[in-house]
């Protein structure tokens, strides 16, 4: 006999309820799919577009342990991109479709990696803030309801604690050092603050997607409660630094037993977002161009594949 | 680590689970580094900066292709090749000498690197990648299964840590020729046109230096020309396999007999210089 229709919507929600995985081969609603494929590959992509700010200091590190840790990271970022793309592509999509979206502007990926890498001290503050702010984002993922999102989650988030700590070593070890470094990290710091607090997404009242992604457990946190987990967090690591966050209106609220914090310029936001960002039109042409300048590899892979099973037939 | 709270870890104090450890600045730390018996320093130290810098300067050719790879899986086994050889830098310039590791890599001047001229040599496409990492590797896996024997246990053990990860290099390059070779009519033009770019840069690779000469005497290095009939056996056997010939293009000379092992580099050896030591040297008095 088989399922009808209300039985396996029945069985779907029953799983989201009792707190189980959803798995490749369970019957999911249409919506429940998309929702996973667009979270999944955005995520995929920031993994793959977020490897070109940091990439960008590989040849210039000016260590070669630096070198060795920073590219190592970025090749994570490429492995982590990887495994996104393989989870999406259990729920029906294909890598090379969402490749086609991400370059055709049709799918997006994270704002941040839209901002310029101008000095080393941005390799440090990236894994500091940005890779914070990710990791903030990405621990609640670990309980997602999707299974093969979730697993990947647990090994993404251990691979970016690391990526976290070489960035604060980094900032760590500049601020010990020359008048000039320290400069350098106030500087980034200043720069990459109020982007890094804009990756939680827009407040909870504005987000279009919230309310039913926490209904499905795909989502486990409001963005402004995780927003708020991670300056309750930074504050104390900046004065370990010794660098200022650019912002006036940061300070403890007893009441609250949070920090209070300025306003975020939701309009820079919107513009980067909307595709008007500092190096958003760069990013898209950087990953296009190599996946163009790869095509006539993969074609050959693919006939030499043709030909070996030719000849084994 | 408790995944609720990993956001705090880094707020702990130091402790083995940094990649990389934290705060090692010496590669051999703890290793008896002291020179062999009848060995000449200045010779061993130029002999590690040549396999050394073979490594570092051809590491970053590959760390240019970061992001700029074909396909994801690409991107990961390219930063895979880069970071192996970035690591036998790192142990064969700690090897060199006392200056240390970054002193070698950011405050010597281009005539004092003394890489083949194979190594700096920058990719058009990945056809001349592919060409060049399969010679390169092919090269320097015949030469550090030799090295394992050296009289200096320092190199010996250095060698045999390489020739493992070379062996992968090598592999993927010869995989790679064969699909590029045989795949399509296009690929076969490219990859027959990356391997002519390279070749002339072959017979460097086998002209012994006099200090390799000197060392491998007593023991303690190879002398590269020992090697060109395993080179020749295993490249006739990719490119049999890829459909390819063996390109017969004359060797580029160097200036004088002088090549890359004497400093005397290809004229793209200076931008790559440039942009490896620009940071270090913007403030040689900075800490990282």
């Amino acid at each position: 006999m088989t399922a009808t229709m209300p039985d396996l919507e029945q069985q779907f929600e029953q799983t989201i309820e009792r707190d189980q995985r959803i798995e490749p081969r369970d019957w999911v609603p249409e919506a429940y799919r998309t929702t996973m494929i667009r979270m999944i590959a955005q995520h995929a992509h920031s993994e793959i577009i977020g490897m070109q700010p940091e990439g960008n200091w590989i040849t210039r590190a000016p260590s070669l342990r630096r070198k060795a840790i920073l590219l190592a990271k970025v090749q994570d970022e490429a492995g982590h991109g990887l495994y996104l793309y393989s989870a999406a592509e259990t729920l029906g999509a294909d890598r090379g479709e969402l490749t086609a979206k991400l370059i055709a502007g049709k799918q997006k990926y994270s704002s941040i990696f839209n901002y310029p890498t101008l000095t080393f001290a941005d390799v440090g503050v990236i894994g500091w803030l940005v890779d914070g702010a990710a990791i903030c984002n990405q621990v609640p993922l670990c309980r997602s309801s999707y299974g093969p999102y979730a697993r990947a989650m647990i090994r993404i988030c251990k691979e970016e604690s690391f990526h976290q700590r070489q960035g604060y070593e980094l900032l760590m070890t500049m601020m010990r050092g020359t008048e000039e470094q320290r400069r350098m990290v106030q500087d980034a710091t200043n720069r990459w603050w109020w982007p890094s607090l804009m990756m939680f997404g827009p407040p909870d009242a504005d987000s279009s997607h919230t309310a039913q992604s926490m209904a499905w457990k795909v989502k486990r946190h409001t963005n402004d409660e995780l927003r708020q987990r991670f300056v309750d967090m930074t504050v104390p690591q900046a004065e370990a630094l010794g660098v200022t966050l650019p912002d006036p209106h940061l300070r403890w609220n007893a009441e609250r037993e949070h920090y209070d914090f300025g306003d975020i310029d939701w309009s820079e936001f919107k513009q980067v977002v909307s595709g008007n960002g500092p190096c958003n039109a760069q990013r898209i042409a950087h990953r296009r161009k190599a996946h163009e300048d790869g095509a006539w590899v993969r074609e050959a892979a693919a006939a030499h594949a043709a030909k070996l099973r030719e000849r084994t037939a | 680590m408790v995944f609720d709270n990993a956001y705090e870890a880094i707020t702990e104090e130091n402790d083995s689970r940094w990649a990389f450890g934290t705060g090692f600045t010496d590669p051999l730390e703890g290793v008896d580094t002291s020179v062999p018996s009848g060995v000449d320093a200045g010779e061993l130290e130029a002999y590690c900066l040549m396999l050394g810098d073979d490594a570092l300067v051809f590491s970053h050719r590959l760390q240019e292709w970061c992001t700029n790879a074909p396909e994801l899986e690409d991107e990961v086994a390219i930063a895979n090749i880069a970071l192996d050889l970035l690591g036998q830098a790192r142990l064969l310039l700690a090897r060199a000498g006392e200056r240390g590791e970054d002193s070698y890599a950011f405050f010597r001047g281009e005539h004092e690197f003394r890489n083949v001229r194979l190594a700096e040599l920058p990719h058009g496409d990945f056809g001349e990648l592919i060409a060049a990492l399969l010679v390169f590797s092919t090269w320097r896996l015949a030469l550090l299964r030799r090295l394992t024997e050296s009289r200096d246990p320092v190199l010996a053990a250095i060698a045999a840590k390489g020739v493992k990860e070379v062996t992968y290099h090598r592999d993927y390059a010869a995989q790679w020729t064969v699909r590029l070779g045989d795949g399509t009519d296009h690929s076969r033009e490219r990859m027959a046109a990356g391997l002519a770019t390279g070749w002339p840069y072959v017979d460097e690779l086998f002209t012994p230096h006099e200090i390799e000469v000197s060392l491998a005497a007593s023991g303690v290095a190879v002398n590269p020309a020992e090697s060109r009939a395993e080179f020749d056996e295993v490249l006739a056997q990719v490119l049999r396999a890829a459909t390819l010939d063996v390109p017969e293009v004359p060797g580029i000379p160097g200036v004088s007999g002088r090549t890359g092992r004497d400093g005397v580099h290809t004229e793209s050896m200076g931008y790559l210089l440039a942009e490896l030591q620009s940071v270090a040297r913007a403030d040689p008095e900075a800490t990282w």
